[in-house]
């Protein structure tokens, strides 16, 4: 990214700006955001990634790109709050994680190099979901980035384990009620004291053994623009929770009150709304559990095949925890639905693989849905489900154009 | 796309070397930017106040972050409070009413319904020889 944080000073004299027109700001200032065309491609991702917007860096993945039972790394999207680092440290030694809050008598500090050799490195499969991921349904519409379905991927996450290094730390379990964190991303203001974002999870979120300090995805270091050099990782909560750019975490003795945790930010309604309506942030609750649901991944909707034949039919399903027991598919708009075989996690937090061999009774336009189960009976609805201001929580089952022609 | 970008490049470079460029012309003739009804500066639709957009919006993000979205006046109102609330936006004075009303009238909710049907799809053919 070709931004570079600003100093104090330089922030104050460019936010003194009296800005009426961009042209009048100063060479090398005007053009912060004038670009209509988002740059086509990002470092280290794949040119198919679809690009909300390049300042701050929103992509998202088409499904088909998704086929992959492990998610490249090159195709997991990316949902970034501020701006990444521009320069971070290429040896580990020099990134330092500290760990503090009420319930940390003692602040720590480890630097990555300390948190490689001291504690035992576990290695999962762990889908990591942006909680706004299908905001573009919702109507009336919600604020923020349009996602379609593409905020979603699962790769292999390898670090420590979140438990072990609160435990090295001395961490009073008695105390400990939430956990939050602090990354080295800059606010999209500049501004040095702006905080991007300083979400976490409940403490018994936070001491499983899936939850992780990872440093690499799929056995290389971490994506710039998803983490690099450390973040957190926290399957089935919403992606906000895993911290990227790690640099604190806080043990806190309460609810964890940093940036974007209140408000409206990854809150619904505690109660169902009516859609449109508005919604006190008193009555706003945290969103921690991602629903059920599934991508049809193969084949990229579309596809024409020839009357007789029959479609190969695949892609993921995942829950918040429990595990998805069925997922079943429909050509007929929900009328019947018939099984998908179904491939077991290969560990809790992984998305798991579904399949079928679909024929069409006769030619014309059809739509393939999919549709998930989970162990705790949770099934995807196949209308938005409830509205919500802020445009969360999208579930609705997915669907492929097909034609047999 | 790929050429708007290497325009806006040439432009930043024209800024810097003011001895090989003519002054910028953006303040005289903002419109020249102008490709079929879009500013192509910054994807903004060019009608009404868009420079007004343009000159205040864009300190801190790019224009995508408004032109995925469609809001009623009061929402955008709201939008804007948020950002002065939360985010630095500075107090936007006079210009507020016109930066709204240019957003409301250009960047409005499109009605879509409960699931909108899947449109914008590209055919291609699929060979199902394989398929059991
Ligand atoms: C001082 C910095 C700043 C300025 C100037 C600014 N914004 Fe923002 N804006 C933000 C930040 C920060 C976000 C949140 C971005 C994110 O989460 O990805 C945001 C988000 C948005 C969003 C998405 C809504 C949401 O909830 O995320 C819209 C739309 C938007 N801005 C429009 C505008 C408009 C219109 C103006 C001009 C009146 C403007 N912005 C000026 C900082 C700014």
């Amino acid at each position: 990214m070709p931004h570079r944080p600003l100093s104090r000073r330089q922030f104050l004299t460019r936010s003194g700006l009296p800005v009426i027109f961009a042209a009048s700001l100063p060479a090398g200032v005007q053009l912060l955001g004038l670009s209509a065309a988002p740059d086509p491609t990002l470092p280290g991702k794949h040119p198919g990634l679809t690009i909300l917007n390049d300042r701050p860096v929103n992509a998202e993945t088409p499904a088909h790109l998704l086929d992959e039972a492990v998610t490249s790394a090159d195709r997991l999207f990316i949902r970034n709050n501020g701006i990444a680092p521009a320069a971070p440290p290429a040896d580990p030694a020099e990134w330092t994680l500290r760990i503090a809050g009420e319930a940390v008598p003692q602040a720590v500090t480890f630097t990555l190099a300390e948190l490689q050799a001291k504690f035992r490195h576990h290695t999962y499969q762990l889908t990591l979901e942006c909680g706004g991921n299908g905001r573009k349904e919702f109507y009336p519409p919600a604020r923020g980035n349009q996602w379609s379905t593409g905020a979603i991927g699962c790769p292999a996450w390898t670090g420590v384990r979140l438990r072990d290094v609160l435990e090295a730390a001395g961490y009073q379990s008695d105390r400990a009620v939430y956990v939050g964190y602090y990354g080295r991303d800059t606010h999209l203001s500049g501004d040095p004291d702006k905080v991007v974002i300083s979400r976490g999870v409940p403490i018994a979120k936070a001491l499983e053994d899936e939850s992780l300090i990872a440093w690499a995805m799929n056995g290389q270091p971490l994506p710039l623009l998803n983490g690099y050099p450390l973040r957190l990782v926290f399957g089935g909560y919403p992606a906000s929770c895993s911290g990227k750019w790690l640099s604190e975490i806080v043990v806190r003795d309460r609810l964890h009150d940093g940036e974007k945790m209140g408000g409206q930010s990854y809150r619904v309604p505690c109660t169902p709304v009516e859609p449109g309506a508005t919604v006190a942030d008193a009555d706003m609750c945290i969103i921690e559990q991602m629903p059920v649901k599934s991508l049809i991944t193969s084949p990229k909707t579309g596809a024409t095949i020839a009357p007789g034949t029959k479609l190969n039919l695949g892609g993921h399903a995942w829950s918040s925890g429990p595990a998805v027991t069925e997922v079943a598919y429909s050509i007929d708009f929900g009328s019947s639905w018939q099984p998908c075989r179904l491939a077991p996690p290969v560990n809790r937090f992984a998305w798991q693989q579904f399949s079928a061999t679909v024929a069409f009774p006769e030619p014309g336009y059809y739509e393939v849905w999919a549709r998930a189960t989970d162990a705790a009976d949770r099934v995807q609805p196949m209308v938005l489900p409830g509205w919500n201001p802020r445009g969360y929580l999208n579930n609705a089952c997915h669907r492929i154009a097909v034609k047999i022609a | 796309m790929r050429i708007l970008i290497v325009f806006a490049v040439l432009l930043t470079l024209a800024y810097s070397c003011s001895e090989d460029a003519p002054a910028p012309a953006i303040p005289s003739d903002p419109d020249r930017f102008v490709v079929d009804g879009i500013d192509t500066l910054t994807g903004l639709i060019a009608q009404g106040d868009y420079l007004l957009v343009r000159g205040n919006c864009l300190a801190c993000h790019s224009a995508n972050l408004i032109t995925q979205q469609g809001a009623t006046a009061a929402g955008w109102r709201e939008m804007i409070h948020w950002m002065q609330e939360k985010q630095g936006l500075t107090d936007l004075g006079e210009l507020e009413e016109p930066i709204v009303a240019y957003l409301a009238t250009y960047y409005a909710p499109v009605e879509t319904g409960r699931r909108r049907p899947l449109g914008e799809v590209e055919w291609y053919r699929l060979n199902t020889d394989q398929a059991d």
